[in-house]
């Protein structure tokens, strides 16, 4: 089996990937296919209720379980002093397992060892819990008239988290007011779950050294194991964290829940291995949930479409704590993204963040902080406002698109946007579609009472946190970081401290450093998720490893390029400033027949390099001067069913900028996969809870993920606009397509019911809810 | 419960619990743990084996002892030595997977429909993969490695 790969112009080929051959066999390595001799499972009790006190918790039966060893509760653990973990940007606080009382349906309560699995789960069953119910708080809106405190063990006694603004309030104000149009539709942003088909686990243990050797599902493992020693008070350099092979990720395993710490208790206590794999109902009940955003958008515009202002007002429902994992000084993310692909003038925006008895979350589901509930709503906006103008809604955008002469480009709400060619690139996807052959077939087809839609989304990104002066996770800095070591045949090792969920990291990282040093991608292998051996990174998530670990591995292989310069100037016998670095090999200058490959100098660093230092390695840190602003134009083409309600996604085009491409082909199949996550958001995923807090999504059969069946068939295209700051002019991919096609197909539904007066369908667009948009306007039209 | 299973072709022999789920047999007591689990209530497809050489069965909705006497095909049986199955390849050569946690239950599943079906249109592919989800790829080269492999496995059969 060999690697098809050219050992020269390894950028922009769609190499097929490394990690595959061991995916393809079964031999991936998921933390639940770990084993270690003496190993018990934990298996963790969940509250009935979304709000109670604890009156009692009985574990007397549940030691007499055949197989189980220990329980603990909230009480065992607050006097050990690991009562409470602190939620990833540090703003609150998340119990272990409940003190006192519960906050939420499914929350942890105690915590059962045993030496099986089924021994565990037994063992759970058996424990006693007495709860009082308390009156639950079921949305943010009750939430904030404070009738009910809900966690008054806060100092600030209110359920609301957050205020959080940017922008120009008065000058929003008075813009919107002296508009000649102006629009204002309340849009909500659905709970959603990153749901990756891995669910998230450990396995904890104390090594004959005292090390705690920690495999686990993590997306971050270093900012794992400083949160550890500092939430545990064990050394950091006596904690070892490996994230393996992660069977996706897509933000839900960022955070640090409490099943870990349970497991870390475990092992330290009973002095055995523990493994926790969560069921799926506990990863969709408990574990970072996303979105949950209630917004306001209004826009004002001239007579002619000229947009004149933004304004939007957003009430978030963050569950029983606060545990968004954004950057710490970023609350609401980087919502002030939501002025989006277009020119505004002036603009405003503000969150305000409220406790509720639901799961904790509001985490980054294949999303830069916040980026997606930003994007939806410019573009759902965008869309109102050209259906209240009655102009064509790609002819509004074209009119308000921030200019290629305009970057760099700092907006209304204080990004600093790098590059895009944002007519181009709609452009390209109206071509692509037949744009103007599908507005006259939609023509035809009203005339004769069909519901057929045509929706647009022109989203931009931001992503690649830091700068390190803006961002942090927990006051560790947004850099990330990359290592390269090249062997004396030529082969090579880079270690970064990102961790692949499936993006396919193996084989673009390697990709980068064939290009950067002429050397063949196959043989340049890639390790990434183990603390001991990586270099410091921040992880992966928030379409940030490209932009950052990306750009540092670039920088670490030109660093090995300056010292392979020496060697082979001593190779070629020439001086150091005569040879040049060109077509993949070092030349003395003007004369081609005198060189030497980077697989020559690789070698001459461990066997011949004169006077240099020997070795030929190189270690990055990359500390990014911006953001990335990765942009893109999707057209959807959707028909509806008048009877039933059924939509069928027609068609879907997809064009998207993310600057320079590594590998084609894993950037498509990025795209294909982001689209599908948001159709799903679109069309069928929920995670529903009524009104007495009760969650009713606990599994695939009713948290919905799309087949094989419903999935529509994705056309890809691009447009290249690289961003000028980042070395390989890369921007990152794999959240554009979330983030952008929310709103295209949202546009194309309500684009197909607009002849009926429909001018809004909240998300998830199911059979019911069209059929009900139907049936509600065909009523009041009469 | 003394429990007798062929995978792939070697014979295990084990005392299990009534209640083990054949997933978990493979798993555990196997150490076949390239079959995965992704759900609790049968939906995501990850755990699929094909079962006495043509049945793509949810091992995590059969019981151990239901697959007594049985022969189960896992993803570790697919290749031949060092040479990879057809739709092993035409995954790996079409991008068919990502993060590779539902792959061996892809797998099998197409095993087991190229079984009954050795040209499979677009549609069927879609309908034989139904029970079986991805987060990551959103089925379009999915489809394309299956009609790669079947493909491949017609002319292999066209040439012997």
């Amino acid at each position: 089996m060999s690697i098809q790969a050219k050992p020269l112009h390894s950028v922009g080929v769609p190499m097929k990937r490394k990690e595959d051959p061991r995916f393809i066999q079964g031999k991936g390595h998921y933390v639940d296919d770990l084993s270690f001799p003496g190993m018990l499972y934990l298996s963790l009790v969940r509250s009935t209720y979304p709000h109670a006190e604890i009156r009692s918790i009985d574990i007397t039966e549940a030691l007499k379980v055949p197989g189980v060893k220990a329980v603990i509760t909230g009480k065992d653990l607050e006097a050990a002093g690991l009562g409470w973990l602190p939620t990833f940007h540090g703003f609150d606080k998340q119990m272990v397992l409940a003190i006192g009382k519960v906050l939420f349906q499914y929350q942890e309560v105690a915590a059962v060892f045993a030496e099986t699995r089924a021994a565990a789960v037994d063992g759970a069953e058996a424990v006693q819990v007495d709860y009082a119910p308390l009156p639950v708080v079921a949305d943010p809106f009750t939430s904030k008239a404070d009738k009910v405190l809900l966690r008054p063990d806060r100092e600030s006694k209110t359920n609301r988290i957050f205020h959080w603004e940017v922008g120009d309030k008065d000058g929003a104000e008075r813009a919107l007011a002296s508009s000649a149009r102006r629009i204002k539709q309340r849009v909500w942003f659905q709970r959603c779950h990153p749901a990756p088909l891995e669910p998230c686990g450990c396995v904890a243990y104390f090594d004959t050294m005292g090390r705690l050797q920690f495999h686990v599902t993590s997306q971050a493992p270093h900012v794992y194991r400083t949160a550890l020693a500092l939430v545990t008070g064990i050394a950091e350099d006596k904690i070892h964290v490996i994230s393996p092979d992660l069977g996706g990720g897509f933000g839900n395993k960022v955070p640090v829940y409490p099943g870990y710490v349970c497991a870390i208790v475990g092992a330290l206590k009973i002095g055995r291995p523990v493994k926790w794999i969560e069921t799926r109902t506990e990863n969709l009940t408990s574990t970072g949930f996303a979105r949950d955003y209630h917004m306001d958008v209004e826009i004002g515009a001239t007579a002619d479409g000229r947009v004149t202002a933004l304004r939007v007002a957003t009430t978030a429902d963050h569950g029983a704590f606060d545990a968004a994992a954004d950057p710490s000084r970023y609350p609401a993310g980087i919502f002030g993204i939501v002025t989006g692909s277009y020119d505004f003038p002036v603009a405003y925006a503000e969150v305000d963040a409220f406790f509720t008895n639901k799961a904790p979350g509001g985490i980054a589901y294949r999303c830069s902080f916040r980026v997606t509930e930003a994007s939806y709503a410019i573009e759902r906006g965008m869309d109102i406002l050209a259906d209240e103008l009655g102009i064509d809604a790609a002819e509004l955008r074209r009119k308000n698109f921030i200019r290629k002469d305009q970057f760099p480009y700092p907006s209304a709400l204080g990004f600093t946007y790098d590059s895009g060619d944002y007519h181009k690139t709609l452009d390209v996807a109206l071509e692509r579609i037949g744009y103007d052959a599908l507005l006259k077939e939609q023509a035809e087809k009203r005339a004769r009472g069909e519901l057929m839609g045509i929706g647009l989304s022109t989203f931009t990104e931001v992503v690649g946190a830091g700068p390190s002066k803006h961002f942090d996770i927990l006051g560790i800095r947004m850099f990330d970081s990359a290592e390269i070591r090249i062997h004396p045949t030529g082969a090579g090792i880079v270690r970064t401290g990102t961790k692949s969920q499936g993006q396919g990291h193996e084989t673009t990282w390697a990709q980068i450093v064939a290009e950067e040093l002429g050397l063949d991608a196959g043989a340049i292998m890639v390790e990434e998720g183990d603390t001991d051996t990586a270099p410091y990174g921040l992880g992966t998530y928030a379409s940030r490893s490209t932009p950052v670990a990306g750009a540092a591995i670039t920088m670490a292989a030109r660093r090995i390029r300056e010292k392979a310069r020496k060697i082979a100037a001593h190779l070629l016998e020439a001086g150091e400033a005569d040879v040049e670095w060109t077509d993949y090999r070092f030349q003395v200058k003007g004369v081609p027949a005198r060189s030497v490959t980077m697989k020559e100098v690789a070698f001459a660093a461990y066997t011949n390099m004169a006077q240099n230092e020997p070795g030929l390695e190189a270690t990055y840190y990359y500390d990014p001067p911006n953001m990335t602003y990765p942009n893109g134009a999707y057209v959807a083409v959707v028909d509806v069913d008048r009877e039933t309600g059924e939509v069928k996604v027609r068609r879907f085009v997809a064009v998207d900028d993310c600057g320079t491409v590594i590998n084609p082909m894993i950037v498509e199949g990025q795209i294909h996969g982001g689209l599908t996550e948001g159709f799903a958001m679109a069309f069928i995923q929920e995670i529903q809870y009524d009104a007495e807090g009760n969650n009713l999504s606990t599994n695939f059969t009713d948290y919905l993920v799309p087949t094989s069946l419903e999935t529509p068939h994705w056309e890809t295209a691009g447009t290249v606009t690289p961003s000028p700051h980042h070395p390989m002019g890369a921007k990152g991919v794999g959240e554009s397509p979330n983030v952008g096609s929310p709103a295209a197909f949202v546009n194309a539904v309500v684009d197909a019911l607009s002849p009926l007066g429909v001018r809004h369908i909240d998300m998830p667009m199911t059979r019911d809810k069209v059929w009900r948009a139907i049936r509600d306007a065909e009523s009041t039209k009469g | 419960m003394k429990v007798h299973v062929k995978v792939n072709g070697i014979s295990y022999e084990r005392e299990v619990e009534p209640r083990a789920l054949l997933a978990y047999f493979l798993r555990e007591d196997c150490g076949l743990t390239g079959t995965h689990v992704g759900c609790d209530t049968s939906s995501c497809g990850c755990c699929v084996v094909v079962m006495d050489g043509e049945r793509a069965v949810k091992s995590c909705s059969m019981f151990a002892v239901q697959a007594d006497g049985h022969e189960i095909l896992t993803v570790e049986g697919l290749a031949d030595g060092g040479r990879l199955h057809a739709l092993q390849q035409g995954f790996w050569d079409q991008h068919g997977l990502q993060c590779g946690y539902c792959t061996p239950g892809m797998l099998l599943t197409s095993y087991a429909l190229l079984r009954h079906n050795a040209t499979p249109s677009e549609a069927d592919i879609r309908e034989g993969l139904a029970g079986n989800l991805c987060r990551c790829t959103g089925y379009q080269n999915i489809v394309k490695a299956v009609q790669q492999a079947a493909g491949a496995l017609r002319e292999s059969v066209g040439a012997s």
